[in-house]
């Protein structure tokens, strides 16, 4: 071949087709061809180390026995591991414990944070601000209580509040005046808040009662804060007219806190609890 | 003179042609064994490279209880001598950073490459590494005969002694440099332990590489094909810049020297093409060529040239540190005439005000001041408005120490949750607190507010302040 091949000195390999068209004989680099056999022996390695040739109905093994979920459980474990020092601590510790000293709340707040955002937030926000129709935790106003154990019993129980319409009993000239008084911050100015029997759940004095949960109508803070284009005034008197959770009237305010203690553990109430004491209403 | 009386010079001058043969300009192909002289520029080069002795040994300086420069990186903290950096004045290190670059462009414009030529780790190691060669192997000639050799017991006894002595600097170079990084006693005791880390072990392990492989073997191939700054500097140079160049005015036509010919009768200039500027030359390129890409300007060949012409008695300084507009029959402009050394003069300047500034001013308490984002007020019911802040308190003093924290704002002001802060050593103490102001003392929707931290140590008070904002309702 070499001997007639028209070429010569090319290096071609003697195949020549359409009297010019030849094949090189160009070998890859060295480096490359290492390269590529390191690369074929690192994959055939690889297949013995990890779970890799799909044989059957799941993958082979790999001698090292790692996966995915060993290595995400060995993770959890590890943050299991550096909590269980404070988690110990806080199992034998009522909330109010946990106020009272700085190092564990502060433990508490972060590690319940996450909880929070998942459960409490999409009704309170992520600061406790509350939302159209859901009530700010993080003011001083509480209509059940603001200490951590009436918090903790919030969380654990649910609340409901009821306010019965009182469409009924009031006309809508009277109802304009109580919600003009009321939403001035003065209701026990105006008569029929005594005649109408507002003082047998507000109080006499128009502060409400924690034990019934009935709101404190004085302080400028609304349950029901006004919707888009109301005035506060408007707002209070939708809720004169119509109750709160008062079932023969369609219109009412709703108004329920679901409970969580079949969903929670007796440990995430009381560290949801310290997390919303926290915001800086707590009493 | 007669063709069998040799002149002295004539003889000095045969003995160079004869190896003339050996010395080829650098394309990468066969292994760079550069001839080794001594002269001016030789001696200047290892003054230059001894500041490198530091690298190896000031680990072990101390300072009170601890290293007197660690870069302690778990722990987030840079000691320098007596001064403590945390990560929240990192910004200093960008300024160094920019000093350091200018310091080079600045450089590489009055002098070219100094920094490769002189100073470079890549050039210093290297340098070591040859003269371990001419130590162990001979002289460039006699390594090159060695290396074409067939492996015999003596080779191999020359080869292995020679690696195992790189292998030795090349670990030597991963500890000192992790000896930064980590106590340097404590190094040396958890090396030998198999105590000190994977990460310890694996940057030693990636700088014995790296040393061995770099120095030991790719030695110039590194400043042509690998280094980014070996180009960058190459468009820092212009025609004021002081280079070792060739004086081709005096040098061409070059020619071999006659024998017999007299000086009188020489129509050739004054380099006689003996090659021994590029067999010194530790990248192997031609200086007669100009100023070019593998020229590290480290003036080696202007000690091999000065020794050719004094054998000659011709003048000295055919080749010679001198700028293009010089040889080419201009003047060189002064240092004060030229807007480059200003602009990076006066950016160095800031940028080592800047450093100065931030180093003085270091304080051993900082506060930062976080609004809650959500809500960012809130109405009590007694009619005051309240802002959730988080403080952090940032104390950089060694002890822990009891901080009082105050606010000052609007009348009526009320800081609630700020007492018994202690300050915890070398970290950041978080503590969220709440502002109350009555609704009826606000002017606006945000009023500045300016919170304060005071603390003691060793009687000696320590405040940091931080502005912030108190947010309303909108009126």
């Amino acid at each position: 071949m070499a001997d007639n091949n028209p070429f010569p000195g090319e290096n071609n390999t003697g195949h020549i087709w359409d009297d010019n068209i030849r094949e090189l004989a160009n070998p890859p680099p060295r480096w490359w061809m290492i390269a590529f056999w390191a690369s074929i022996a690192w994959f055939l390695g690889y297949g013995v180390l990890y779970p890799m040739y799909p044989i059957g109905q799941k993958p082979t093994e790999g001698v090292m026995g790692w996966t995915q979920i060993k290595e995400y459980q060995e993770g959890l474990d590890e943050v299991v591991a550096v909590r269980a020092e404070f988690e110990n601590q806080l199992k034998d510790m009522s909330a109010k414990d946990i106020l009272a000293n700085p190092g564990l709340a502060d433990y508490t707040v972060a590690s319940v944070k996450v909880l929070f955002g998942d459960i409490c937030a999409p009704c309170h926000g992520g600061g406790g601000q509350g939302g159209p129709g859901f009530p700010v935790l993080a003011d001083d106003d509480w209509l059940f209580g603001g200490t951590v154990e009436t918090i903790e019993q919030t969380i654990a129980m649910g609340r409901k509040g009821i306010m019965t319409a009182h469409g009924k009993i009031l006309s809508d000239d009277e109802a304009d005046k109580l919600a003009d008084a009321i939403a001035a911050g003065n209701p026990t100015s105006d008569p029929n808040f005594l005649q109408k029997g507002c003082i047998a759940c507000h109080g006499m004095d128009g502060k409400g009662m924690q034990m019934l949960g009935s709101a404190n109508l004085t302080d400028g803070i609304y349950r029901f804060v006004p919707g888009e284009g109301e005035s506060i005034k408007d707002s209070v008197k939708q809720t004169i007219l119509h109750g709160v959770n008062d079932v023969t009237d369609p219109q009412t305010r709703e108004a329920v806190m679901p409970s969580f203690g079949d969903r929670l553990s007796k440990d995430e109430i009381k560290k949801l609890a310290v997390y919303v004491y926290k915001f800086g209403g707590g009493q | 003179m007669s063709a069998e009386q040799k002149s002295p010079q004539q003889s000095a001058v045969d003995e160079l042609y004869d190896e003339a043969e050996h010395w080829n300009l650098n394309t990468g192909e066969e292994t760079i064994h550069a001839k080794r002289m001594g002269g001016l520029w030789r001696n200047i080069k290892w003054l230059s490279a001894s500041v490198w002795i530091l690298f190896f040994i000031a680990p072990y300086l101390r300072w009170g209880d601890r290293q007197a420069i660690l870069f302690d990186i778990p722990n987030r903290q840079f000691h320098i001598l007596n001064t403590t950096i945390l990560p929240q004045d990192f910004w200093m290190l960008s300024l160094l950073l920019l000093f350091f670059a200018l310091l080079l462009a600045v450089s590489t414009a009055l002098a070219g490459r100094i920094y490769c030529g002189y100073f470079c780790f890549q050039t210093v190691w290297t340098d070591v590494f040859t003269w371990l060669d001419e130590k162990l192997e001979g002289t460039a000639p006699k390594r090159r005969k060695l290396d074409k050799a067939k492996l015999d017991f003596a080779k191999f006894r020359i080869k292995f002694t020679k690696h195992l002595i790189w292998l030795l600097i090349s670990v030597l170079t991963g500890i000192s440099f992790v000896a930064w990084f980590y106590d340097a006693f404590d190094l040396w005791s958890d090396f030998f332990n198999l105590q000190a880390g994977s990460t310890a072990y694996g940057t030693i392990a990636l700088f014995t590489v790296g040393t061995y492989v770099l120095a030991g073997y790719m030695r110039e191939q590194a400043c042509f094909w690998l280094c980014p700054y070996a180009r960058i500097q190459g468009v820092m140079v212009d025609n004021t810049t002081l280079v070792p160049t060739y004086d081709f005015k005096r040098g061409e036509p070059r020619g071999r020297i006659v024998k017999g010919q007299s000086e009188d009768e020489r129509t050739t200039g004054d380099c006689v093409d003996c090659k021994q500027c590029i067999a010194v030359c530790p990248t192997g390129v031609d200086i007669r060529h100009g100023q070019q890409e593998g020229c590290i300007t480290c003036g080696l060949c202007i000690d091999a040239c000065d020794l050719v012409m004094e054998k000659l008695d011709r003048p000295k300084g055919l080749i010679r540190y001198e700028s293009l507009d010089v040889l080419e029959g201009g003047e060189n402009r002064p240092l004060l005439k030229r807007p480059r050394v200003w602009v990076y003069g006066l950016i160095m300047s800031a940028a080592l005000a800047g450093i100065g500034y931030g180093l003085s001013t270091l304080d051993a308490l900082e506060l930062k001041v976080i609004h809650a984002r959500q809500p960012l007020f809130v109405l009590l019911s007694n009619g005051s408005i309240q802002n959730k802040y988080t403080l952090k308190v940032l104390n950089k003093m060694t002890k822990d120490v009891p901080v009082k924290i105050t606010a000052t704002g609007p009348e009526g002001l009320i800081l609630v949750d700020a007492d018994g802060i202690t300050a915890k050593h070398g970290k950041v103490t978080p503590r969220t607190v709440f502002l109350r102001v009555p609704k009826s003392n606000l002017k606006g929707e945000n009023t500045p507010i300016i919170f304060q931290v005071e603390g003691e140590e060793s009687g000696e008070v320590f405040v940091g302040t931080r502005k912030s904002v108190f947010i309303g309702p909108k009126y």
